[in-house]
């Protein structure tokens, strides 16, 4: 199927204004400094809201179109040489309109409760020009042409991510937090740099459509490749397996920022990575075959240290590895689990969002306390909170008919789908995950909201102000209705992205799937609510190899410290004898030489015309003896 | 007899107005400034010359797009009206804008950076007191206007003739200019005195080339040299001599190796605007002519002069790349980033080709405005004495003036050629060219010699944010709005032509194409 | 006297005759003169009207003398375009545009002179 956008038209001229409002806010934010800090915060939500609305225009605008396979609105080419050039562009398409409101929307709602959240921080004006800088570079990575802009946005979401893990710069565990997070997206954005690299080399263009219509020329090892070293990129941002590592030590953010980037937006790009070189994949089973491996991987990875977790952003951070696991579980099945995999995105985006707010109205109410073992009975206290909490709790572990219902069953039963043995091991993997997701939330929720109260000293826990609350309460409502919603028009409006897939026969019905997932949700819910309904200990209990492991992380930290860190160590002390003894002398002998001869040459430079006269005379000598030589010759 | 004969034969040359108009425009404007300054009273002498000057340059622009697309020799052969013509007439109203701007300003100092009576005895009681309350000079406003308007003549010229006309049109207001800076009087007035004489001496070799050039042709004109460089029965020794001491005028303009030895010390005694107006404009009229003699005139004998050339290229990427590595000032740093520079355009013109054409007058725009933006940060960095220019006294200018360290810092990335800068897009355009015309050993040693430079620009860098500031660090001066737009502009154009480069791209690729 | 040399001859038969004279006017004054040798101071100097040729050889001309010398030159070189002007302005085709045009040239030349005249250039003072 050969691809093709149409050029923008109208209104969807205009398609530029979502990246440079919250651009152009950031910038007056970070440049106009303290003159700003009265009503900075004020000009950071507001722009996020504009921009929602124009988002939401533009989407209405596609969705009256006849042909939606999306408009392209070209801006400028950067330096066309030889076979390498970039058309600097915006597409959008239904793939891009739906994360553009996604964005915007959750976005906006998280930005009203920042300003809530920060308001006794001094760095509120800062907080907010980097959270819409965020925005500006999460919308150029969804809505750029070509792979090139894609990494942009990818390397802009990355640095936002950077600085605002490490916002409170003066705490080292934030500091550090946000340097691993860096620098373990250093090694996915390699992978993704040398992707591009790939598509320069073989097929000379990063530009989506250029580039999907040419898949089909390449050798299948190149397209193998190809899609791996994407991948590699979507597993850094995405904090998949092996790449999991930096995403719970990033909770050290403040909280609107786990929920907004490290929950809903910027962690899905991998996921959005993946749907959108959809066609590379597709051409390779090899690796569509990694994608599901890892993201049956993470899934129970990001499950079985999130049981094992007492601090409760720690534990929504595995759970969002585990939940994204499912994503990339999903996208690597392809066909018509594109879909799915990105309406449990966007239902993700909405129940997590709302969760870790939730989370943050706890920490707000209870001074900055985050372990569950210090929390209890906090549902009398905070009332909106608590049934918020709840919603989306319900949501995450697939309760009907709540949102997570809708969008993680299906992947469960496609899981089931794929052909030969591996769609058994899939499947149950995918089941077994789900079990462990009901688990580990309903021993977080029960332990925080329920029970005796278990609260330090001088605690008087109490409900955070409206301007937090209303977008709990939006969230929640999200997180109860729009599962459903989406699973009906979602894959329909995905269609002219992802192309038609039709079902094919049933291994197993649809109801066998999800009386199966019921009843494991069930079991994992009940096994939990019996075993923490009294509460907990308050300090950790010595336990056996599989908890403390998982409380280890899975030794996953120590692992990449012996596979990566030891190696890289004595790497780099080698480097740097090298560097040291053999290098520098190199290039310190050169500089010598230069800056001897500059000396030298300098001494030329006398300052009198007489010897500057003397010079041009010398100079037109050779000149033209040069000519009357190189006629001769 | 012979007066009968060549009255019968004379006629009045028809004149295209239209095509002239810039540079008629110009020379009016500064005969009418010399008006104002004969007739007009002291105070009003100011604003009537800026708004004059301002309001000629734009008119002249004016005329010069509204003669876009012209292709023409006018003025019985003396002109040639063409793209390339009328884009470096372009550039140079544009550049000459911008440094008008620097040249006017007037809030950095009292009277502003000229002194009115430069032919007093320098260091004398009554220099002392012009330089410290005397009113500035508004003659610089007529000079500057004739020097823009020969510049505009110099890159139209059609025939040698004209061209050392120009030549000269534009030479001699700026040898006055550089004489006439308000602080360090005697290096102004030893500047002066050297680019006069180095100028005067350059010329000669110029017409010198023209009387050899003619004896073998037997013509001045690029058409009638064109048509004579594979046919006249002449001794061809002539024709090479000849070219090579056009050639040299013509180098020794462009401040390339070995004829750019006048560059540091002029550009260092000058007046700051000046030296300015000089790097951005003077270049671009230089390279102008120089592209027109080799592209036009002397094309037949491109397999003679290339190696020549291409020699002077590398030399004087070489000189300017190692000699920057060991200046202490400066201005005399960007003298000599502004001779390495030239030798990167001298590689896009040795290209031969359209590519090399059009990339050549790229280069030039980028640099010109990057350099007006540079100079025009140096002219605020001062202290009781006026600007510091020593680099010692740079150290530790990050501490004290963010803002305008950062814009240098960029600036100087911008003359290293790091991307998104226009240094970058310009670098890539004339390397680009020169490989495509088979000449790699001139891109390998504008490679080399640009990582050499690279040195004394990080260098400044280093010093301005990685030093602690001392007690001899200047504090920047708020700049007038004249000179805060020339930098803003020059550094907008600077980061707007690292990015989105393709609209000037595209212009210099559809003007590429010379009259004959 | 002909061939491509020819033309030379007469030069040098002139370089001859300019020798012959001098070599002959110093002969001549030889076996005139009178000789009286003697020590008077004044009889060795280059100059016997007594102005003494030794001293600095940095001597300060006054500086009006350049601007006399530069107006002297604006106008000498409007002479000399004036005369070929004068010869053919009359002739069919030229007319009123040569009129006008030398009436610019003349006007560009006198402004410098007006600007001179302001400047206070031409009072001796």
């Amino acid at each position: 199927m050969e691809i093709e956008f149409a050029a923008a038209e109208g209104w969807l001229h205009n398609v530029w204004l979502l990246i440079a409002v919250p651009l152009v806010s950031a910038a007056i934010l970070l440049l106009l400094g303290k003159r700003a800090d009265k009503w900075g915060h004020w000009l950071g939500a507001g722009s996020v809201g504009v921009t929602f609305v124009l988002a939401l225009t533009f989407f209405f605008q596609l969705r009256g179109m006849d042909e939606r396979e999306g408009v392209e609105l070209s801006l400028f080419e950067y330096l066309p040489v030889a076979g390498l050039k970039v058309d600097f562009g915006l597409l959008y398409d239904p793939l891009a309109a739906i994360f553009t409101l996604l964005i915007t929307g959750v976005g906006f709602l998280i930005h009203v409760y920042a300003v809530g959240y920060m308001s006794h921080d001094p760095g509120r004006r800062r907080f907010f020009g980097f959270f819409n800088l965020f925005v500006a570079a999460m919308l150029l990575l969804v809505l750029g042409n070509n792979f090139v802009m894609l990494y942009i946005g990818w390397e802009g979401v990355g640095l936002a991510s950077y600085l605002l893990i490490s916002f409170y710069f003066d705490r080292p565990a934030a500091a550090t937090a946000g340097k691993k997070a860096f620098l373990i997206n250093r090694v996915g954005d390699a992978g993704f740099a040398i992707a591009i690299f790939l598509m320069f080399a073989t097929l000379g263009t990063t530009q989506y459509d250029e580039v999907f219509n040419g898949v089909g020329q390449l050798t299948g090892a190149t397209v193998t490749a190809m899609g791996l070293l994407l991948l590699l990129g979507a597993c850094g941002k995405s904090g998949q397996f092996p790449l999991h590592t930096w995403l719970p030590d990033a909770m050290e953010g403040p909280t609107p920022v786990s929920a907004l980037i490290h929950a809903a937006t910027m962690v899905t790009a991998g996921v959005y990575l993946i749907a959108r070189s959809h066609p590379v994949f597709d051409a390779s089973e090899t690796a569509q075959a990694v994608v599901v491996t890892i993201g049956a991987i993470t899934l129970l990875i990001g499950c079985i240290i999130g049981c094992a977790k007492d601090d409760i952003k720690r534990v929504l951070a595995y759970s969002t590895v585990s939940q994204i696991g499912y994503m990339f579980l999903a996208v690597g099945l392809g066909g018509a689990a594109y879909a799915l995999g990105l309406i449990h995105l966007l239902a993700h985006g909405f129940f997590k969002a709302g969760l870790f707010l939730g989370a943050g109205s706890v920490m707000h109410g209870m001074q900055d306390q985050t372990d569950i073992r210090r929390f209890g009975g906090l549902a009398k206290h905070m009332r909106i909170t608590w049934i918020t909490f709840l919603l989306g709790y319900l949501a995450i572990i697939g309760l009907p008919p709540l949102s997570g219902f809708f969008s993680k069953d299906p992947i469960i039963h496609s899981a089931f789908e794929r052909h030969g043995w591996s769609g058994w091991v899939l499947g149950s993997v995918a089941l077994i995950g789900a079990g462990l997701t009901a688990f580990y939330m309903t021993r977080l929720y029960v332990l925080t909201f329920h029970g005796k109260p278990r609260w330090t000293e001088g605690q008087h826990p109490h409900e955070s102000p409206p301007v937090m609350t209303i977008p709990l309460i939006l969230l929640a409502v999200g997180s109860v209705a729009a599962g459903g919603l989406m699973a009906t028009s979602v894959p329909g409006w995905l269609e002219p992205v992802l192309g038609e897939h039709e079902e094919h026969h049933a291994r197993l019905s649809e109801w066998t799937v999800t009386a199966m997932t019921m009843a494991v949700v069930i079991l994992g819910a009940g096994l939990g609510f019996a075993l923490f309904r009294r509460g907990t200990a308050l300090q950790e209990q010595p336990a056996g190899p599989l908890v403390t492991a998982a409380r280890r992380n899975l030794y996953f930290d120590t692992l990449n410290e012996v596979v990566f860190e030891l190696p890289g160590k004595l790497l780099t002390r080698a480097l740097v004898f090298l560097d040291n003894r053999g290098i520098d002398g190199v290039v310190n002998g050169l500089a010598a030489t230069v800056g001897g001869g500059s000396g030298r040459l300098r001494r030329a430079q006398t300052g009198f015309v007489r010897s500057y006269a003397l010079s041009i005379l010398g100079g037109a000598v050779l000149v033209v003896a040069a000519m009357m030589a190189v006629t001769l010759s | 007899m012979t007066t009968d004969i060549a009255a019968e034969t004379l006629k009045l040359p028809s004149l295209d107005y239209a095509a002239l108009a810039p540079m008629l425009i110009l020379f009016g404007v500064g005969c009418v400034g010399v008006l104002v300054e004969a007739i007009a009273p002291k105070k009003a002498r100011f604003p009537v010359q800026l708004v004059l000057a301002v309001l000629g340059i734009a008119a002249s622009l004016t005329a010069i797009v509204l003669a876009a697309g012209t292709e023409k020799v006018t003025a019985a052969g003396a002109v040639a009206v063409d793209g390339p013509g009328l884009f470096l007439q372009g550039s140079i109203a544009v550049l000459g804008l911008v440094a008008l701007l620097l040249i006017s300003e007037r809030s950095l100092e009292r009277g502003g950076a000229f002194v009115a009576q430069a032919a007093v005895t320098a260091n004398s009681e009554a220099d002392r007191d012009q330089a410290t309350r005397g009113s500035g000079a508004t003659e610089v406003y007529p000079l500057i206007i004739f020097s823009l308007g020969g510049m505009m003549l110099f890159a139209a010229a059609n025939d040698l003739l004209t061209m050392f006309v120009a030549l000269e049109v534009f030479s001699l207001p700026l040898y006055l200019l550089c004489a006439m800076a308000r602080r360090r009087r005697l290096l102004s007035q030893e500047a002066a005195l050297k680019y006069f004489l180095l100028g005067a001496f350059a010329s000669a070799f110029f017409l010198f080339g023209i009387a050899l050039v003619y004896g073998y042709a037997g013509r001045v004109d690029f058409a009638g040299i064109h048509a004579a460089v594979l046919d006249s029965p002449n001794d061809i020794a002539l024709l090479y001599i000849g070219l090579a001491m056009v050639a040299i005028g013509l180098l020794f303009k462009a401040a390339l190796a070995p004829f750019h030895v006048w560059t540091p010390d002029v550009y260092q005694g000058a007046p700051t605007p000046v030296t300015a107006l000089m790097a951005a404009c003077t270049k671009v009229a230089a390279f102008g002519g120089l592209l027109r003699v080799l592209y036009v005139a002397f094309e037949r004998s491109q397999w003679d002069y290339r190696p020549v050339l291409g020699a002077i290229a590398v030399l004087t990427m070489l000189v300017g790349a190692v000699l920057a590595v060991t200046q202490t000032d400066i201005k005399r740093l960007l003298a000599y980033s502004s001779i390495a520079n030239a030798g990167y355009v001298l590689v896009g013109v040795l290209a031969i080709s359209k590519a090399g054409l059009a990339s050549s007058l790229f280069y030039l725009v980028a640099y010109g405005f990057s350099v007006l933006a540079a100079f025009g940060i140096v002219t605020l960095v001062r202290d009781a004495d006026g600007e510091a220019t020593h680099l010692s006294r740079w150290a530790g200018l990050g501490r004290r003036s963010p803002l305008y360290a950062t814009l240098f810092t960029f600036l100087l990335l911008a003359f290293a050629g790091i991307p998104l800068t226009s240094g970058f897009t310009a670098k890539f355009g004339v390397f680009a060219a020169a490989i495509e015309a088979d000449q790699t050993w001139l891109v390998i040693a504008g490679v080399i010699t640009s990582a050499i430079i690279a040195f004394p620009y990080l260098r400044v860098v280093v010093m301005m944010w990685l030093s602690e500031p001392g007690e001899s660090t200047p504090a920047v001066s708020l700049p007038g709005a004249l000179t805060a737009a020339a930098v803003t502009i020059g550094a907008a154009a600077t980061l707007l032509l690292g990015i989105v480069p393709q609209p000037l791209l595209d212009m210099t690729e559809n003007a590429a194409h010379f009259v004959r | 006297m002909d061939g491509y040399l020819g033309s030379y001859a007469t030069l040098g038969i002139t370089l001859l005759a300019g020798a012959l004279v001098f070599v002959g006017a110093f002969s001549a004054n030889r076996v005139l003169r009178p000789r009286r040798p003697s020590v008077s101071s004044g009889k060795f100097e280059s100059y016997e009207c007594g102005l003494d040729p030794v001293g600095g050889d940095w001597a300060q001309a006054q500086i009006r003398y350049y601007v006399y010398a530069y107006l002297y030159a604006l106008f000498a070189v409007e002479s000399v375009f004036l005369f070929p002007w004068a010869v053919i302005f009359d002739r069919p085709g030229f007319g009123g545009a040569a009129v006008v045009e030398m009436a610019i040239f003349v006007a560009v030349l006198a402004l410098g002179l007006l600007y001179a005249w302001r400047k206070r250039v031409l009072r001796w003072a």
